[in-house]
């Protein structure tokens, strides 16, 4: 099995920029003490970043080139709370509750590896709960500008036509991703509840043998989530 | 014990990140509360964002315990977007010369010789 001999092989191989060469030449793998599950969600993450890119950079080009003044994130996305006017509230809980939902996902990935079964199904269903959380008050926000602020994709009253545009695209996909990623979550924690990834029962889609190791894959995309958000909320509300 | 191929690593580390993202995250909400502006502005959201961005990755998703002919084949590629960047920012800046050339009211008296 190639699996048996990752890690254990390594304590011979050279440190440094001199393994960069060594790996890619070897003639064998590449990636040496990655599995190919978690390779390829990487390179999936990858190409995400391309897409996700080409968004953001969509948005740099119109909002650069109008010559209509871009609306002000600020005051579009305030909200009046306790009697008090706050810039960007919304948005700032929101980027709290996604990071936390990162942090609770780390913790599942590493209780997951020490087999803490009730744990990490906890720790993975409070990530699901904080994602869907996410997605809740994006769906608020949606609401919010399309009735009150009357946004839409081809204008809005508050300035440039692409803020619409831009607003529902890249937001729009990353809440998708949101989405998506708290189905797989709840997938990931059911399989984790049943025992599954102990007895390694294969999967019902891949066949593949039930392990911990789906968790940090799970993770992975679920941190990238957290990520892009990251680049969202510089760009396109801070900016 | 299980042969270890997965990431294990203590959780303290963690929950120092986790507590540093938070940090950070006020931080750069604290560069729109106090209206900064400008350059100032710029930069602040810039630093905080990479900080925020490398730790999720460097940490959170273990690229700083990835072997490094793994993480340059993760890291690598993105930088290209630089040059995206950078294309699209001459583009843009064309189109909003042209526009401002041939859209705005005077402009448009000049061009026309009114």
């Amino acid at each position: 099995m190639a699996d048996t001999m990752v890690g254990s092989n390594l304590s011979a191989v050279r440190p440094g920029l001199a393994t960069v060469v060594e790996d890619w030449s070897s003639d064998q793998r590449a990636f040496k003490n990655v599995t190919w599950g978690k390779a390829m969600m990487w390179i999936f993450l990858v190409s995400d970043t391309f897409i996700f890119g080409s968004f953001l950079i969509a948005y740099m080009t119109v909002r650069m080139s109008t010559t209509v003044p871009w609306p002000n994130p600020s005051e579009v996305f305030a909200l009046t709370l306790f009697g008090k006017e706050l810039p960007l509230i919304l948005i700032a809980i929101m980027t709290f509750v996604l990071i936390s939902s990162s942090g609770t996902m780390a913790l599942a990935v590493n209780y997951g590896y020490r087999k803490k079964r009730i744990t990490t199904f906890l720790l993975l269903m409070m990530t699901a709960l904080l994602g869907a959380t996410f997605v809740g008050m994006q769906a608020f926000e949606w609401t919010k500008l399309i009735v009150e602020e009357g946004v839409r994709p081809w204008g809005n009253p508050m300035g440039a036509a692409q803020f619409g545009a831009t607003f529902f695209m890249i937001t729009g996909f990353h809440g998708t991703h949101v989405s998506i990623g708290v189905i797989f979550l709840v997938i990931v924690a059911i399989k984790v509840i049943r025992g599954d990834l102990d007895s390694e029962k294969p999967g019902f889609m891949t066949g593949r043998k039930g392990r911990y190791e789906i968790v940090e894959t799970m993770g992975l995309y679920w941190h990238f989530v957290d990520l892009v958000w990251v680049f969202i909320f510089a760009f396109f509300y801070l900016w | 014990m299980t042969t270890r191929t997965g990431q294990q690593h203590p959780l303290g580390i963690y929950l120092k990140i986790w507590l540093l993202l938070f940090v950070l995250s006020t931080a750069s909400y604290m560069v729109d509360y106090y209206h900064l502006q400008g350059y100032l502005r710029w930069t602040l959201i810039l630093i905080f964002m990479v900080l925020k961005a490398g730790l999720i990755i460097a940490v959170f998703m273990h690229m700083a315990w990835e072997r490094l002919a793994f993480v340059y084949a993760i890291v690598v590629p993105p930088a290209l977007l630089a040059t995206f960047i950078g294309i699209g920012a001459l583009e843009a800046n064309y189109t909003h010369l042209t526009r401002l050339l041939f859209f705005s009211p005077e402009q448009t008296a000049i061009v026309h010789g009114h």
